[in-house]
C-alpha cells in the first residue's frame, strides 16, 4: 500500500508551505497584512502537518520503498519589492495548490482504506487549505494592477 | 443653568417605555447674548460627533454667535452636545486659513487659487499621461464633509481619473460597522432607530463609551434609566467609563478578546434555550456552524481568555438572553480591536438568533465615529461604491457607467477600492505620487506616526491638503487649500440611524476659503474630465444639483434618497432613508419582516472569510441560496498580532474624551473645551502604578516598538495591565522647534482587520516608566468621563465656569 508515501508527500508539502509562509512574512514585513496573515497561515500549516503524524506512522509499516521523484521543489527563496511580493505570493499559491490536490488524493485513499479518522482530518484541512488559496488569490488580484501597470 | 463642562449631559428628563422622549432645548450664545440679539437662526446639525443632533446656528451681524438645539428633531429633541455648544467658536479662530499656500523649498508661502490649482492640475495631467496613470493618484478624505462633496469626489475619482485609490478616515472609525452589516445582512444600512432606546428593556454597549462619544444618545439612555421600568444595562469595556459605572453589569475584558467573549455569550444563550428557533430557521443561514464554533467557549474558558469572572459571563448571558426588547450598540472597543469584523458580526448574530431585530426596542446600532461617515460609505468616497453597490457585480458597475455616461471599464472594479493603509503603503513605495487629503489629519490620527510623517515628507510625493487650519498634516503638504466649514456652506448628511439632515449656509467663509464642493468641482473643470460623448463629465455648479444627481444614483438601492428634497429637509425633523414615493416620510426600521438584502443581484458583497479576508465568488455566493436570509458568521478566537511581552508588558488602548473631537482641529480652538482637556494624559490602574512607583500627576514615559511619548499619569478605574491614552493630542499648538512627543499614535501598531481593514488602535504592547515626579500637581485629565479619578483623590473637578453658561 502506497498511502504512506502520499501522506509523507503531504506532510512535507505542509511543512514546506509553513516555512515558505514564514519566509515571505519576514521578507515583506513592511506589508503588515502579509506579515500577520502569513504568520497565521504558517501556524495553520504546522497544525495540519502535526495532524498527519499519527497516520504516517499508521501506514508506514505497510509501505514499500519510496518511489523516485516523489517530492518536488516549488520554493527557492523570497524576492523584494512590489512585483517581488506578487511573485512570492504566486509561489505560495502554487505550494498551497499542491497541498490542496494532495489532500484530495489522500482523501480518496482514506475512502479506499475506510479510515474515518483520516477522512475527518482531510475534510477539515482541505476546507481550510481552500480558504488559504482563496486568500492568496484575493491579495494577488488586488496587488497586481499597481505592481504590473503602475509602479516604476 | 447647568455648567455643561462640569456636567456634559445636563439635567435628566426621565420617561418610561413606549413614551416619547421629552423635549429639552439646549443653547449657548456667546458674550451674554440672548435670543433677541440673534438676527436669524439657520438650520443645521452637528459635525463634532456622529450622533446627528439637529441644531440651529444663531447669526448676528453676519457672524455666528451661538447654537440652539432643534426641539422638533427626532434625534435629539432639542439637546446639544457640549462640543456643539462651544465648538462653533473655532470657525472664528484667528489662525483659519484664508489663502491657498504653496511650497517654496522648505516653506509654505501664501498664494492664490489659480496658482495653487494650477500646480495641482499640472502635476495631475503629467501623472495621468501614460498607461497606469490612474494608479499614481490617491485620495484620503474624511467623515466630516457633506454628502454632496463626497459624491462629487467619488465621481471625480472613479469616472474622471479612474482610480480605486480613494478612502476616508472613516476607515479608522466606521469601516467595521459597514463590513459587519454587509457580511451579516447583505448590505450596509443600520437596522435600528434611535427611538429603540424608548422601547427597549435591555441595552448592551459593546466597546462603546457612548457617554463621551455621543452624549445626546447617552442622555436618552439615562433618561430611560431614571424613568419607570428602566432597561437593564450591560457594558463591555476595559475602562471604568461613565457607561461602565452606570451599567448593571460591567465586563472589563482584556483588550483584543471580544470574539472569545461573544462566542461564550452565544453558547450560553443557545444552550439555555434563550434563542428564537423559528426566527433562526426562517431568516438565517449558518446556525449549525455557529453552534459548532461557540460550543468551544464554556464560561471558564472565556473567563481565562478575557480575564473576567466566569459567573459574570453567565450573568451577562442571562441579561441578554432574558430580555424581550434588546438594544445593542457597538463602537471602537470592537471596531478598532483584534478580530474586529468577526466580533461585530457576533453582535449581529446575537440579535439574529434571538430574533431581536426590526421591531421597536429590538435594534442594533453599528455606530459611526464621525458625523458624516455614513455618507462617505453611501456615496463611495471610501472603500465602497456609490449607492452601496457591489464592486464584484458587473451589473452594478454598468448602472454607474450608464449614470455617469462613461465606459464600464473606466470605473475601477477589478478589486475592492484600495483601503487607507494600503494607499499610504503605495505612497511609501512611490507608486502613488499625488495624495489629496481633505478634512483629515493623518499626521496625528493614523498608526505609527513617524512612518506617516516620513511618507508625507517624501520628496517624490505631491501632497495636497484641504483644511480649515494648518494642521500637522498640512505642514507637510505641497499645496494647502483653505476650505470653508460647517455654517459656511450648504449640504446634507446622515446619522447612524439613517436620518438625513440639511445644514444650510449661515455666514460667508473667511478670506478666500472655499466650500470643499467648489474646490472639487473646480478641479474637475480644470482637468476637463469628459464623458463618453465628449461632454463634461461633471456639470454641477452647486450642492442641490449634486444632491439631485445623487438621488438618481441611490434609486432602488438600500440608501434610497429619491423621496427627499432640500425643501423637505428644511423646517422639520430629519428624514430616515430609504425615503421614496412609496415611503415619503422615510423608514424608521429596516428588516421589519425578517427579509434581508442578501439576494445575489442586490447584495453589496459576495462575502469574505472573516479570518483572512479571502473573497468568495459570485458562484459560491449563489450556491448558498441566501434567499433573503441573514448570515450567521462565526470564527474562533485568535490572539492579537501584538501581545504584551517582557519588554512591553502592558496593553495600550486609545480613545476619546467628551471634550475633544478627532485631532482637536476645532475643539482645541474652542476655549471652554480646550480648558477642560488641555493636554494629553495616560490612565493607569492604581495597582500597576504602585508597582511602577507612579502617583497621580507624575510625568510618565510610554513606549512601544514604534516610538515613545510623555504624558502625566491619571490613576483611575482602568483594568489592571492596560493603559489608556486619548488620541486627540498632536503638535499644532506646540512650538515647531520644540515639540514634546505626546501623540498616542506614535505608539500604535500598523496592523488592520483582514475584512474591514480598520487599524488596530486598541492592542499595542507598551512599557511605562516614571520620568519625573508630579509634585502634587494632578494630570490634565478631566475628572469627568473615563478618566475620572477615585472619589477620594485630591484632584480639582473639571468645571467650565462663567464662560460656559449653556442654557437648557
Amino acid at each position: 500500500m502506497h498511502l504512506a508515501h502520499y501522506l509523507g508527500l503531504l506532510h512535507r508539502a505542509q511543512v514546506n508551505l509553513a516555512d515558505a509562509f514564514r519566509q515571505v512574512a519576514d521578507a515583506h514585513a513592511e506589508e503588515p497584512d502579509i506579515e500577520h496573515l502569513c504568520q497565521q497561515q504558517a501556524r495553520r500549516c504546522d497544525a495540519y502537518a502535526e495532524q498527519l503524524h499519527p497516520f504516517v506512522a499508521r501506514y508506514s509499516e505497510d509501505a514499500p520503498d519510496e518511489p523516485d521523484r516523489l517530492h518536488s521543489q516549488l520554493f527557492t527563496g523570497t524576492r523584494t519589492g512590489g512585483i517581488g511580493l506578487l511573485r512570492d505570493l504566486q509561489d505560495l499559491y502554487l505550494m498551497a495548490a499542491e497541498c490542496d490536490i494532495t489532500w484530495t488524493v489522500v482523501g480518496q485513499a482514506a475512502y479506499g482504506v475506510r479510515d474515518e479518522e483520516l477522512l475527518a482530518v482531510v475534510r477539515r484541512c482541505e476546507g481550510e487549505t481552500a480558504i488559504q488559496l482563496k486568500w492568496l488569490r484575493t491579495r494577488m488580484k488586488a496587488a497586481a494592477p499597481q505592481a504590473l501597470v503602475v509602479a516604476d | 443653568m447647568v455648567d455643561r463642562i462640569a456636567d456634559p449631559w445636563g439635567e435628566r428628563t426621565p420617561y418610561g417605555p413606549g413614551q416619547e422622549w421629552p423635549v429639552r432645548v439646549d443653547r449657548y450664545l456667546a458674550d451674554g447674548r440672548t435670543d433677541t440679539d440673534v438676527d436669524r437662526w439657520v438650520q443645521s446639525a452637528s459635525v463634532l460627533h456622529s450622533n446627528g443632533d439637529a441644531l440651529d446656528i444663531g447669526v448676528a451681524d453676519g457672524r455666528i454667535v451661538g447654537v440652539r438645539g432643534r426641539a422638533v428633531d427626532r434625534i435629539n429633541r432639542g439637546r446639544v452636545d457640549p462640543k456643539d455648544l462651544y465648538g462653533w467658536q473655532a470657525n472664528h479662530s484667528p489662525d483659519r486659513l484664508t489663502r491657498p499656500l504653496v511650497r517654496d523649498g522648505d516653506r509654505l508661502v501664501e498664494s492664490d487659487w489659480d496658482t495653487a490649482m494650477g500646480r495641482i492640475v499640472a502635476r495631475s495631467k503629467e501623472l495621468l499621461d501614460g498607461p497606469g496613470g490612474w494608479g499614481h493618484f490617491g485620495f484620503y478624505t474624511t467623515g466630516q464633509l457633506f454628502l454632496e462633496e463626497y459624491y462629487a469626489l467619488g465621481v471625480i475619482g472613479k469616472a474622471g481619473l479612474g482610480t480605486p485609490h480613494m478612502d476616508g478616515n472613516t476607515r479608522l472609525c466606521t469601516a467595521t460597522a459597514a463590513a459587519a452589516m454587509k457580511a451579516s445582512f447583505g448590505t450596509d444600512g443600520q437596522p435600528g432607530s434611535y427611538t429603540d432606546v424608548d422601547h427597549c428593556d435591555a441595552i448592551a454597549l459593546w466597546g462603546h463609551n457612548v457617554a463621551e462619544t455621543q452624549t445626546v444618545l447617552w442622555m436618552r439612555m439615562l433618561d430611560r434609566r431614571r424613568g419607570p421600568n428602566p432597561p437593564a444595562m450591560l457594558a463591555v469595556d476595559p475602562r471604568a467609563t461613565p457607561v461602565a459605572r452606570e451599567a448593571d453589569l460591567h465586563l472589563a475584558v482584556r483588550n483584543g478578546t471580544n470574539v472569545a467573549l461573544m462566542n461564550g455569550l452565544l453558547r450560553e444563550i443557545i444552550r439555555r434555550g434563550w434563542y428564537d428557533r423559528d426566527y433562526v430557521d426562517a431568516h438565517t443561514l449558518g446556525f449549525d456552524e455557529l453552534c459548532r464554533i461557540v460550543d468551544g467557549y464554556p464560561p471558564q474558558r472565556v473567563a481565562d481568555i478575557c480575564d473576567v469572572p466566569a459567573a459574570d459571563v453567565e450573568r451577562a448571558a442571562e441579561l441578554l438572553g432574558t430580555s424581550q426588547r434588546l438594544l445593542s450598540t457597538v463602537l471602537q472597543g470592537f471596531y478598532q480591536s483584534n478580530q474586529a469584523t468577526a466580533a461585530a458580526c457576533a453582535v449581529n448574530n446575537l440579535h439574529l438568533v434571538r430574533g431581536m431585530i426590526g421591531r421597536p426596542g429590538a435594534g442594533i446600532y453599528q455606530m459611526n465615529g464621525q458625523p458624516t461617515a455614513q455618507n462617505t460609505r453611501e456615496t463611495g468616497a471610501d472603500g465602497d461604491l456609490p449607492g452601496l453597490r457591489n464592486w464584484a457585480n458587473t451589473a452594478h458597475i454598468e448602472e454607474l457607467a450608464r449614470l455617469w455616461n462613461v465606459d464600464v471599464d473606466t470605473i475601477p472594479h477589478w478589486a475592492p477600492p484600495t483601503h487607507a493603509m494600503q494607499i499610504f503603503r503605495y505612497a511609501e513605495q512611490g507608486s502613488i505620487k499625488l495624495l489629496w487629503i481633505s478634512a483629515t489629519n493623518p499626521a496625528v490620527s493614523l498608526p505609527e506616526l513617524h512612518r506617516i510623517r516620513q511618507i508625507l515628507r517624501g520628496p517624490e510625493l505631491f501632497v495636497v491638503v484641504q483644511d480649515l487650519f494648518l494642521t500637522e498634516t498640512a505642514e507637510l503638504a505641497d499645496v494647502v487649500l483653505p476650505a470653508a466649514t460647517w455654517g459656511e456652506k450648504t449640504g446634507t448628511f446622515t446619522s447612524v440611524d439613517r436620518t438625513v439632515h440639511i445644514s444650510d449656509k449661515a455666514v460667508d467663509p473667511p478670506g478666500e476659503a472655499r466650500p470643499d464642493l467648489d474646490i472639487f468641482l473646480d478641479y474637475a473643470r480644470r482637468m476637463d474630465f469628459r464623458d463618453r460623448d465628449g461632454q463634461p463629465l461633471i456639470k454641477w455648479s452647486g450642492p442641490e444639483e449634486v444632491f439631485e444627481a445623487w438621488k438618481e444614483c441611490s434609486r432602488g438601492r438600500p440608501c434610497d434618497y429619491t423621496g427627499i428634497t432640500y425643501e423637505k429637509l428644511r423646517g422639520g425633523s430629519g428624514i430616515q432613508w430609504p425615503c421614496t414615493d412609496e415611503h415619503p416620510d422615510g423608514t424608521e426600521r429596516l428588516y421589519t419582516d425578517g427579509h434581508f438584502p442578501t439576494d445575489p443581484d442586490y447584495c453589496e458583497t459576495y462575502g469574505q472569510d472573516l479570518v483572512t479576508g479571502a473573497e468568495f465568488t459570485e458562484a459560491e455566493y449563489r450556491a448558498k441560496e441566501p434567499d433573503g436570509r441573514a448570515f450567521l458568521h462565526s470564527v474562533d478566537y485568535q490572539p492579537s498580532p501584538e501581545v504584551p511581552d517582557e519588554e512591553h508588558p502592558l496593553l495600550l488602548t486609545t480613545g476619546r474624551t467628551v471634550y475633544q473631537f478627532h485631532t482637536r482641529t476645532k475643539t482645541g480652538r474652542a476655549p471652554q473645551l480646550n480648558q477642560a482637556a488641555p493636554d494629553v494624559w495616560v490612565e493607569l490602574n492604581p495597582a500597576d502604578a504602585a508597582r511602577l512607583g507612579i502617583v497621580e500627576g507624575d510625568l510618565v514615559g510610554v513606549s512601544s516598538a514604534r516610538g515613545a511619548i510623555q504624558a502625566r499619569a491619571r490613576l483611575c478605574g482602568i483594568r489592571p495591565g492596560v493603559v489608556f491614552l486619548p488620541f486627540h493630542y498632536g503638535y499644532f499648538d506646540q512650538d515647531p522647534a520644540d515639540r514634546t512627543p505626546r501623540a498616542a499614535n506614535e505608539l500604535t501598531i500598523t496592523a488592520w482587520d483582514p475584512v474591514s481593514k480598520q487599524p488596530l488602535f486598541k492592542v499595542a504592547a507598551v512599557a511605562v516608566a516614571k520620568l519625573a515626579a508630579g509634585r502634587g500637581v494632578p494630570s490634565p485629565a478631566p475628572t469627568v468621563g473615563g478618566s475620572a479619578p477615585p472619589a477620594d483623590a485630591d484632584v480639582p473637578p473639571t468645571v467650565g465656569g462663567p464662560a460656559t453658561s449653556g442654557k437648557e
